[in-house]
């Protein structure tokens, strides 16, 4: 007996009780995406493997890893040294932290020069920043985990952020130390969140935006829609099936990473002491306050906004605004044409300047604080802010150029 | 009063950077190789009778340093262990911390990671830099790590030296003093040259313990990327041939 898919057999008897086939059809086979792709759109696959990466690998390390502020550090050692492979399972739970930013940040910047947070793809992009978000909560909460001393007084600043909210401040860090310094009570329950909470979230997060994709269906360099030309079999006529052809393409994306991701692990584990810190390799002293407390890279644009600010209280709000105000991003971006190939000069002045003052912050955000520094910092945040700020007033001046109705041959 | 304990604080707060490792004495270089196995072995000799006595190294087991660095389980009980541990077991030592505590100050620190967290210039430098400073408890400065709290235990092989200064004058027009080198005022067992050999042979060492995975990792990394480039070309040509018929 055939089923809707047309199959039969043992496949054609799980179809009619599970959408095996349809699945596989709806989001591989019969997915179309624009034949356009190009370089830029490796990295959402790439994130994704590496959130496989970080599972599999977390899974091992939790096998070895002792969450207890007596036991924590030592257990990180045991597993660098006795246990089999377990130094490579570490590196690349280390190294896939770090790489987890890069194609994100990546991946994000794609969106932003392309457009593709624009309609009808506004929840893909809503998505994507709380995955962003999570990502952050993520890496925060697992960088304790080591109980190295910037792991130690990382936590402590951070958290210790909470407590300039007015009026509840400083009861609501206690309640999530769970005691009046960073300890083992907060080691615990950072282990908790760090190896099934957040992990849930991440990956229903990554689910629900991968289901929005397809339902709408990709963006392209050129921002066009391909679904507005389809052939007479209803195909879009710019549109290739994901697989075979876009699985093979990231697989040659796959393999690329993978070099480098293994120059890096294998060869510069420390990543000059940017993936790994090096005061990170002595262990928790909480009556020992190093004398310079920095974020891992990815947090440094972040935390230079935060030191920007004379205030802790306004630097806290203007640090948590800096993620905030991405969700609005759909809306405050009015201008009709998505990509960047055929917007004016004003939005690619404004986009590089966003840009390139978010990597300043980071590089500032990783050094010890200057009168110098600070005012290029403040200089930076405005900046940065800015950008949102010019976005709806741009297409009262911004000399666009004709979109084709086509994809362009590269 | 008040403007006379800021004043101090001001001052010795350049010193409260350099202890971390910040500006200070410049950096020299370690000259070590990590390949070199007679060096290793001479650094692990130096450790266990110089260091030990004080420095645990309490994540690194004495049978992984001898397989590591070149020797037998016998040699290493028979030379290198001078506790009651069993081979298998890591290089702890007797210290009480409490007392540790009321002798130096603090308590000496595990040495297992130091290499890591401190990096080799740092520790050869601050293995050189040990000069007379009557006013301090044991008689003795770092350069590297002013007011560190450790006597310089390897006096009997460099001998003793006084720190050259040089005067210059700082951003706001103060005289500083900064230390440009050292001299001699009594002669050791080894030669300066020696001396510094065996430094090296230590933090060689030392380098070694923080990382013993290190020599591994590299020789498979070589491989592991080898295997991807090829699998780079088999793939790039698998794209190409699905890809022809996109146009």
């Amino acid at each position: 007996m055939a089923n809707t898919q047309g199959t039969t057999g043992l496949l054609g008897w799980i179809d009619e009780r599970f959408p095996l086939t349809k699945s596989i059809r709806e989001h591989l086979t019969e997915y179309y995406a624009p034949k356009n792709f190009n370089i830029w759109y490796f990295f959402g696959s790439l994130a994704l493997l590496v959130l496989v990466n970080q599972i599999l690998t977390g899974i091992w390390l939790t096998m070895s890893y002792k969450p207890s502020a007596a036991d924590a550090f030592a257990s990180v050692e045991y597993i660098m040294r006795d246990v089999d492979w377990g130094w490579l399972i570490r590196y690349m739970h280390s190294t896939g932290a770090s790489a987890f930013f890069v194609v994100v940040y990546l991946h994000m910047f794609r969106a932003l020069i392309y457009g593709s947070y624009k309609k009808p793809r506004e929840l893909i992009w809503i998505f994507g920043v709380l995955i962003f978000l999570a990502l952050m909560a993520e890496a925060f909460m697992g960088y304790l985990l080591p109980w190295g001393q910037m792991s130690y007084w990382g936590a402590q600043v951070i958290i210790s952020l909470f407590s300039a909210i007015p009026g509840i401040g400083q009861d609501l860090s206690l309640w999530i130390r769970g005691d009046y310094v960073v300890s083992d009570a907060t080691l615990n329950r950072f282990f908790s969140l760090h190896v099934i909470a957040l992990p849930l979230v991440l990956l229903g997060l990554v689910v629900a935006h991968i289901l929005a994709l397809h339902e709408v269906g990709s963006n392209n360099p050129d921002g066009v829609e391909i679904k507005k030309v389809k052939g007479a079999d209803g195909i879009p006529l710019d549109g290739i099936p994901f697989h075979p052809y876009y699985t093979v393409k990231d697989l040659v994306g796959v393999v690329v990473f993978l070099i480098f991701f293994s120059v890096v692990i294998f060869f510069m584990p420390e990543m000059g002491g940017y993936f790994l810190e090096h005061p990170n390799f002595d262990p928790a002293d909480p009556l020992k306050t190093p004398p310079h407390i920095a974020p891992v890279w990815y947090f440094t644009p972040f935390y230079a906004m935060l030191r920007a600010v004379p205030d802790k209280l306004g630097g806290v709000i203007t640090m948590i605004g800096a993620i905030v105000i991405l969700f609005f991003l759909p809306w405050l971006d009015r201008s009709p044409v998505k990509s960047i190939r055929y917007r004016g000069f004003s939005f690619k002045l404004a986009l590089t300047a966003f840009a390139v003052s978010f990597l300043i912050l980071g590089y500032l955000g990783a050094l010890p604080p200057s009168p110098g520094r600070t005012t290029l910092a403040q200089t930076c945040t405005v900046i940065y802010f800015a950008f949102f700020f010019v976005l709806p007033f741009l297409p009262a001046f911004e000399k666009t150029k004709p979109v084709p109705e086509r994809v362009t041959e590269q | 009063m008040k403007k006379i304990i800021l004043s101090l604080a001001f001052l010795a707060l350049p010193a409260l950077s350099a202890a971390s490792g910040g500006e200070g004495y410049p950096l020299l270089t370690a000259p070590i190789d990590s390949h070199n196995k007679a060096s290793l072995q001479r650094g692990a000799k130096l450790f266990v009778n110089y260091c030990m006595g004080c420095h645990s190294l309490e994540h690194q087991r004495y049978n992984r340093m001898a397989r590591d660095i070149g020797l037998t389980d016998e040699q290493v009980k028979e030379n290198l262990i001078f506790t009651d541990a069993k081979v298998g077991e890591t290089m702890k030592n007797a210290m009480v911390k409490s007392e540790a505590k009321d002798w130096f100050g603090v308590v000496p620190p595990d040495l297992t990671l130091i290499a890591r967290s401190r990096g080799d210039d740092y520790l050869y430098t601050y293995l050189l830099t040990f000069y007379e400073d009557p006013s301090r408890p044991f008689g003795v400065n770092n350069a590297a790590f002013p007011n560190a709290g450790m006597p310089h235990v390897l006096w009997d092989l460099q001998g003793m030296q006084k720190p050259v200064y040089a005067v210059h004058k700082d951003a706001e027009g103060h005289e500083v003093k900064t230390i440009q080198g050292f001299e001699l005022t009594q002669p050791g067992s080894m030669s300066p040259p020696q001396f510094k050999e065996s430094m090296a042979d230590l933090v060689n060492f030392l380098s070694y313990v923080g990382e013993p995975i290190k020599l591994e990792r590299q020789r498979i990394g070589v491989w592991v990327i080898l295997f991807l480039a090829l699998a780079f070309v088999v793939f790039y040509l698998l794209k190409k041939e699905y890809w022809k018929d996109v146009h």
